[in-house]
């Protein structure tokens, strides 16, 4: 790939873009499409532009760990499919997919998101285990956020499936009605810093010229519910207080897009 | 105790749904989606491009490599573990010989052709799918191939030869009361269009000489309707561009 990589830092400086969008604008068109997989309890497709990343949330029932006997659990687990980019090679996750899924994870525990009480079934003894797969189509950038927003839906579309009374076996060729419990809604968004401007929803060309980045997940109340800094550079803490605004306002702009889907 | 009528109503030699687009990987060389029923395989290319480690090069031509995979969320019962397994692995290299005879890399030696082909849902029928699928991300790519690669599932049900099984179809017993004694024998065959020549073959269950020549003969048939679907998704692709 060829990197604009001056041209890239000279536009940021006069707060503009190789592809014209303003500095803190995302892409379009933002497509979620739900219940893209009818083998997932619960599954999305999200679009960012030209970055497309599929999430399928599965259930299992499993007895619960032996410090929180009341309460179920949340896996996250990232693929950067090499079928979505020239740069991801078959194999076990290396540590870009390692750091998405971690920092998604985090957004939705931290949070609370899910009420994992909710999820116990039998104390110490059956509980539901909600495992969310991240899988990346096509990486143009921006995976992180897409992710998030993918994610989310796909919790958002989950119904548990149907369990037989009689021998507890799961049913997963039928769905309930019944939906998870979630409680909020984070979602992380990236902010890059390039030539000392911030950025968000960076190309790949972009990403390759960012200095620093700082990932923030925030629920509707604007309450932060994780952070993970990137990058070779430092940022100061008139940066990060820039940044945490931007991130809050574009949870909220996100959130809208994902609202209007669900109706 | 026969099978008398499919479940889902379609006929002895009706294929399920299909639905192909090509070019829905902007970032590699070639890709597809190809849905039959539920389900779903979406290929990609990448390629030719230099093949490590090196002493898998051929200095003669290009290496044809197949990868499969099936995402964790897509398999019918509980969540698939994701990573290379033995079943993926096998169906990776069939998927090779399935569609080496008609690419030609002599053009391009020490390099590798890569093609991935992932899964978000399945219902039966998956390497033939991904077969399908894979074909038209090479013709994408403009890798040199002298004809396309289509494929389908038939097989013998209870009595009858089917074409295009589904999961019930493949678990008949469990899911028609009339056939809890049944067999099933699921035969995915890919053909190479203008010949007809066969360069997959595979098949679980049990099936007599004269059956198994009838469920190829149904084959023939049916791999020119998927044919079809795969040409009219590359027209429809390069009359856009």
């Amino acid at each position: 790939m060829i990197i604009n990589k001056e041209t890239i830092m000279v536009l940021a400086a006069e707060g503009k873009r190789l592809d014209g969008r303003g500095l803190l604008d995302y892409r379009q068109p933002i497509n979620i499409e739900m219940n893209i997989s009818w083998t997932a309890e619960g599954s999305a497709k999200v679009q960012l532009g030209e970055t497309v990343v599929m999430a399928g949330v599965k259930m299992n029932i499993e007895k619960p760990y032996n410090d929180t006997p009341e309460e179920g659990g949340i896996m996250i687990n990232a693929e950067l499919l090499p079928l979505s980019s020239s740069e991801y090679e078959p194999g076990p996750p290396g540590e870009k997919a390692i750091e998405l899924a971690r920092v998604i994870d985090r957004g939705i525990r931290e949070s609370k998101a899910l009420d994992l009480k909710k999820l116990c079934i039998q104390p110490g003894e059956k509980a539901w285990f909600v495992t969310i797969d991240i899988m990346s189509i096509n990486d143009a950038g921006n995976l992180l956020d897409a992710a998030g927003l993918a994610a989310l839906a796909a919790l958002k579309s989950a119904h548990f499936p149907v369990v037989d009374s009689v021998t507890g076996a799961i049913d997963y060729k039928q769905k309930t009605d019944k939906s998870l419990p979630l409680t909020k809604e984070a979602l992380p968004v990236t902010i890059h810093k390039v030539n000392g401007k911030l950025m968000i929803d960076p190309t790949l060309e972009e990403e390759k010229s960012s200095e620093a980045r700082l990932t923030v997940a925030s629920d509707q109340k604007g309450i932060i519910s994780a952070l993970q800094k990137g990058g070779r550079e430092p940022l100061t803490s008139e940066e990060i207080s820039q940044i945490l605004d931007v991130a809050i306002e574009k949870a909220r702009f996100l959130r809208s897009v994902l609202n209007r889907y669900l109706k | 105790m026969v099978y008398k009528k499919r479940l889902d109503g379609r006929k002895w030699d009706e294929l399920r749904p299909m639905e192909a687009k090509v070019g829905v990987v902007p970032n590699a060389d070639g890709s597809a989606s190809f849905k039959i029923g539920k389900t779903w395989a979406i290929a990609a290319v990448y390629g030719p491009r230099e093949l490590f480690p090196k002493f898998k090069q051929d200095p003669k031509k290009g290496v044809l490599r197949c990868f499969y995979s099936m995402m964790p969320f897509s398999g019918s019962g509980e969540r698939i573990r994701p990573g290379a397994n033995r079943r993926a692995q096998e169906i990776a290299m069939v998927m090779a010989n399935a569609l080496g005879p008609v690419v030609d890399l002599s053009a391009f030696p020490n390099a590798v052709v890569d093609v991935f082909v992932d899964l978000p849902q399945t219902d039966a029928g998956t390497r033939c799918a991904a077969i399908s699928a894979a074909s038209m991300a090479l013709a994408q790519a403009g890798i040199p191939m002298k004809d396309m690669i289509s494929s389908v599932a038939v097989g013998k049900v209870d009595d009858k030869i089917a074409t295009d099984l589904d999961y019930k179809e493949e678990h008949i017993e469990e899911f028609n009361p009339d056939s809890k004694t049944a067999s099933v024998s699921d035969i995915p065959v890919a053909m190479i269009h203008n010949t007809k020549e066969i360069t997959l073959l595979q098949m679980d269950g049990e099936i007599s000489k004269e059956d198994l020549m009838k469920a190829i003969e149904a084959a023939t048939v049916a791999v020119d309707k998927v044919y079809e679907v795969q040409r009219q998704a590359l027209k429809e692709k390069f009359a856009k561009e």
